[in-house]
């Protein structure tokens, strides 16, 4: 019953927008009606070939999810190997994790070009700190009894790890990576709007420059659909792999 | 006299180098000696990695100049009063959501989801609703810091004792009491949390959009030296930003005792 309350309450809002449009309570030219943005939603993923832009904003996502993963897991590694550099560093990449990267866009349109590489590495370099950090929390994290039970069996350091660190601190890395994924989509679509390039968010700013209103509240419900169905499956792979474990 | 002792063998304790100490400095000179050869080799096109000296002295400059202050209170206003709007939003939202279990399995979905999704995208929107002055970057912050207030608010709500709102209705507290005595107290921490998620989120949303559209604040400058190729300013505001981040983080993390709850 709640969620019928929930989102009856949300049909109920849109529909006092649309009386309050239609009497002139509310501007029009600012406020486009829902029925008007309804409808141009389709319009939207037709004429501005959305699965086209969706699919260069899931590659960009995807590239960056893939250096995060393999250069964060690494560090992390890194890090849980050497105790001394971890003392040294984890407050660096904690203090990381808290600046505001994506201000610097600008200089990685210098160092980059306008180019989806920018974008990249800014959703990389954004998404890094989650990863190193839940690598380094999941390998400390193993439990004393199954290090002891490897080394009973006289595992090698490379077994030891393959075998019972690496398992045991895959559902916090998971978490990491996750927390990573949801931070590289924010970057990479609100660079694309920023910079005016490449695919989901390059589309908001052109239309809001054509002043298509109707097409701009169209397509930003099109990206918070995206990022709530990419939240939502990372989040049932997140389960799933804590529930295999 | 007596207290000069302890002080001065505090003071050689944290002059003492330790092991951790040295490889800080030895990464942090190491980084500097590289980015001093790269900017020396002529490898990059112009100013692209400026030399040590010239990004020393664009910061100098920087700091010397008095519209550089004044764009810094244009944005800490803009942030101040945008997380207060927000702020504020949030704490009512958390405290309505996370004290009602009905209200919170109808509406907490909608914030929860889209609490991730990019706000920037918003700022087309922003900018037709409140103009664009410093009332479309306000709106930024507040819309940027409301999901993580109210959503923290509603977890501390939630994680509060029950033997401590038993002990409120048993003095028969009234709402008001309630929520000024024990409601708010208990959950003090899970809401300075969400500031400091909030904070962060709000500096990130306004200076984003003075970087799209503005002529005033710390985004217009970084914005400005960008136009002009003037890449050891670029370097300088973007250095005095982030430390402004990282100091404005701690400094909430310090006062509001979380650094206590996470050494404990």
């Amino acid at each position: 019953m709640p969620p019928v309350i929930g989102f009856g309450s949300v049909v109920l809002v849109l529909v006092a927008v649309e009386i309050l449009i239609r009497i002139g309570l509310i501007n029009r030219f600012i406020v486009p009606l829902p029925s008007e943005v309804a409808e141009n939603f389709a319009r939207v993923i037709v004429d501005e070939d959305i699965l086209h832009r969706f699919l260069l904003t899931a590659w960009e996502c995807l590239a960056a999810g893939v250096l995060l993963t393999a250069f964060g897991i690494a560090f992390g590694v890194l890090m849980h190997r050497a105790p001394l550099f971890r003392r040294a560093c984890e407050t660096w990449v904690a203090a990381f994790a808290s600046t505001p990267l994506v201000l610097a866009y600008p200089l990685f349109l210098v160092l980059f070009g306008r180019s989806a590489l920018t974008i990249i590495m800014l959703a990389f370099l954004s998404g890094l700190p989650p990863v190193i950090l839940k690598t380094l929390e999941g390998l400390s994290a193993t439990r004393r009894v199954l290090i002891n039970v490897g080394r009973s069996f006289k595992l090698t350091p490379a077994q030891q790890f393959r075998k019972i660190l690496f398992p045991s601190a895959l559902p916090t890395i998971f978490v990491g990576i996750r927390l990573g994924l949801i931070f590289a989509l924010i970057n990479v679509v609100g660079v694309e709007f920023l910079i005016n390039f490449g695919g989901l968010g390059q589309l908001i700013n052109e239309l809001a420059e054509r002043y298509d209103l109707a097409g701009v509240y169209a397509a930003i419900c099109f990206v918070i659909l995206v990022s709530v169905v990419f939240f939502v499956t990372t989040e049932r792979a997140e389960r799933w792999l804590r529930s295999v474990r | 006299m007596a207290e000069i002792g302890p002080l001065t063998r505090a003071r050689h304790a944290q002059l003492r180098l330790t092991p951790v100490g040295l490889l800080r400095a030895v990464i942090v000179l190491a980084v500097l000696l590289i980015w001093q050869i790269l900017a020396v080799s002529g490898w990059f096109y112009g100013d692209v990695v400026p030399s040590l000296p010239k990004i020393w002295a664009a910061l100098v400059k920087l700091l010397s100049r008095a519209d550089f202050y004044w764009n810094l209170w244009v944005t800490i206003d803009e942030i101040g009063v945008g997380l207060a709007i927000g702020g504020l939003s949030g704490l009512v939202a958390g405290l309505v959501i996370g004290g009602n279990k009905f209200i919170a399995k109808a509406f907490e979905p909608y914030l929860y989801y889209l609490g991730p999704t990019p706000k920037i995208i918003f700022f087309p929107v922003m900018i037709m609703w409140f103009g664009v002055d410093s009332g479309s970057k306000i709106a930024m912050g507040a819309l940027s810091c409301f999901f993580p207030i109210a959503l923290n608010v509603a977890a501390g709500m939630r994680q509060i004792d029950s033997v401590l709102i038993k002990v409120g209705m048993s003095f028969r507290a009234n709402p008001w009491q309630m929520a000024t005595k024990i409601h708010l107290p208990a959950m003090r921490h899970p809401m300075i949390n969400g500031l400091r998620l909030g904070l962060g989120v709000a500096l990130i949303g306004t200076l984003l959009a003075e970087t799209k559209l503005s002529n005033r604040g710390i985004g217009f400058l970084v914005i400005q030296a960008y136009n002009n190729f003037d890449m050891p300013r670029l370097y300088a505001v973007l250095i005095v930003l982030f430390v402004l981040a990282i100091g404005a983080n701690a400094l909430v993390a310090h006062f509001s005792g979380l650094d206590e709850i996470k050494q404990k």
